[in-house]
């Protein structure tokens, strides 16, 4: 069984080689703030007991307050796993580091989360939206978008 | 000859075009007939089903994963029910474990025979061999009909089991199908594996290293022909896998031959395990009581599973509400596609074609 790691060890390794960045933790997730994104995502990538090598997936969700991306970390070697968090407030203008510097897996999802939720992420290779077109109105999974079916916009509509 | 100046060409593959396996566009620079540069543009198939999960009730949007890998429905059903059961805490029967993994297994035949068929098709063996793999798969889908009366789109997993029990005449014609299939796969090995101009075409072709799978975050027989022993039904056992016998094959190479050799041996070994669980099934409920709006207390879960294209999981939050309040798939073919780009370049342009088809998406599942 993939075991999932204790969030409180975890951030506890975490903030011993980068203070404060882990802000909170439960049974299995670890919450870290925004700006250290890039450097624990180094750390647990490189750390040879953690060994987090593999990224099963970043995600991000909407709670209107404030925005929480999601990345699932998991080591083959030990099979481990651990779910790292993180928090953004604010709806305008938000960005987090690119961690496609370190998993190559990273680059179409991060991609994903710009287009369908609107973070962007600094330092990415190729910042284009992905499933929908360039000049699309919005980001979709945002719980304050609109899309109903009768004010569908076709890319013929818009000014692309 | 090396001081005459060419300028590279950009040429469009699809959206329509037919190796695409539906519709994806790859934006491909050639330099004469080498590949210097490709880029993946899809979403041609996007229709927001995460976003539509978001106003549907949980056993609603069983409908909806059918429509993502919608030549694997039944392994989207149990990622996405399994992720349900986790959330609201439902236990399963193990009745509907045991129906749940045959077919599973039988989905997982049925989407790596395609595999196999549209590489060869991609190979220039037009239609003959396809023809063979598609002549087995029918009689899953039949199976699949007996079941739950659909054959491609089957809504047959419910929160809590499945929709109903299997009828009579399933168990004979799952016993014929199990004894005959592997006859059958010898028949399409010896047409294919042995194959003079297949080994030339596929052998240390689109190379994909451990490494560089492991880093692109790929999953299934992608990474397992990378030489990477990794299967979640091994390495994070889910419903009744933890009980049965089966080997997880990987290949050396890592190029477009042991793709094809892998899903070839993950054929077998789905027999193997077929055969155990119409041996061990026992009798008993196949579906606990749960009630058609189910309310998950507010919280998280993910659940993945091995699906035929690789790690297929669904994440779902919730609020307390009768739908989730957001619901991401982990989809493999969407994630598998990252290293495209690095397989490609130094290839040529009849080489990507068959190295595209070897990584096996399905667009319903990249653009959801």
């Amino acid at each position: 069984m993939t075991r999932a790691l204790q969030g409180s060890s975890v951030a506890s390794r975490i903030n011993e080689s980068i203070p404060g960045a882990a802000t909170d933790s439960n049974q299995t997730d670890v919450w870290v703030s925004p700006q250290s994104i890039l450097e624990v995502a180094t750390f647990l990538n490189g750390d040879d007991a953690l060994d987090f090598s593999f990224l099963t997936s970043i995600t991000s969700i909407d709670y209107i307050e404030y925005f929480e991306l999601v990345y699932r970390l998991l080591s083959m070697r030990n099979n481990h796993s651990v779910v790292i968090k993180s928090r953004c407030y604010g709806r305008e203008d938000l960005s987090v580091s690119s961690v496609t510097s370190i998993w190559q897996g990273a680059d179409f999802q991060e991609r994903e989360v710009w287009d369908l939720m609107g973070i962007r992420f600094d330092g990415h290779p190729n910042l284009k939206r992905i499933l929908l077109w360039e000049g699309f109105p919005g980001h979709p999974l945002r719980k304050d978008y609109l899309g109903q079916d009768g004010e569908m916009q076709r890319p013929e509509d818009l000014d692309v | 000859m090396s001081e005459m100046k060419s300028e590279p060409v950009i040429l469009n593959l699809g959206p329509q075009h037919p190796s695409t396996h539906g519709v994806f566009r790859l934006r491909v620079t050639f330099d004469g007939e080498t590949v210097v540069d490709a880029e993946p543009v899809m979403g041609y198939l996007h229709r927001g089903s995460e976003k539509l999960a978001e106003g549907r009730s949980y056993v609603q949007i069983v409908t909806l994963t059918d429509r993502m890998d919608y030549t694997a429905s039944m392994s989207n059903n149990l990622a996405y029910v399994s992720s349900v059961e986790k959330l609201a805490g439902i236990d399963v029967p193990e009745r509907a474990q045991y129906i749940r993994v045959i077919c599973a297994e039988l989905q997982r035949i049925a989407s790596h025979l395609m595999a196999t068929g549209f590489l060869l098709n991609d190979l220039g063996a037009l239609a003959t061999p396809l023809m063979y793999c598609f002549r087995e798969r029918e009689r899953i889908l039949d199976m699949f009909e007996m079941l739950c009366g659909a054959r491609i789109t089957l809504t047959y997993m419910r929160p809590g089991g499945v929709l109903q029990d299997a009828p009579a005449e399933f168990w004979p014609a799952l016993n014929t199908f199990v004894n005959d299939f592997p006859g059958y796969l010898d028949e399409i090995e010896s047409l294919i594996s042995g194959n003079e101009i297949v080994l030339t075409r596929t052998r240390d072709v689109g190379i994909l290293t451990d490494a560089q799978a492991i880093n692109a975050s790929i999953t299934g027989p992608m990474l397992r022909a990378a030489g990477v022993q990794w299967d979640l039904r091994k390495a994070n056992p889910y419903e009744i896998y933890d009980r049965l016998d089966f080997d997880i094959p990987i290949g050396a190479l890592g190029d477009t031959f042991d793709r094809y050799m892998v899903r070839v041996l993950e054929m077998r070994e789905s027999i193997k395990i077929v055969e155990q669980c119409i041996r061990d099934i026992p009798q008993g409920p196949i579906r606990t009581g749960t009630p058609y709006f189910i309310r998950p207390p507010a919280g998280d879960a993910y659940a993945s599973v091995e699906s035929p294209k690789g790690e297929l999981g669904f994440y779902l939050v919730s609020d307390g509400g009768i739908s989730p309040y957001r619901c991401h798939v982990r989809a493999p073919s969407f994630i598998n596609i990252t290293a495209l780009r690095d397989m490609l370049v130094g290839w040529k342009m009849s080489d990507l074609i068959i190295i595209f088809g070897s990584i096996d998406i399905v667009l319903g599942e990249v653009d959801r």
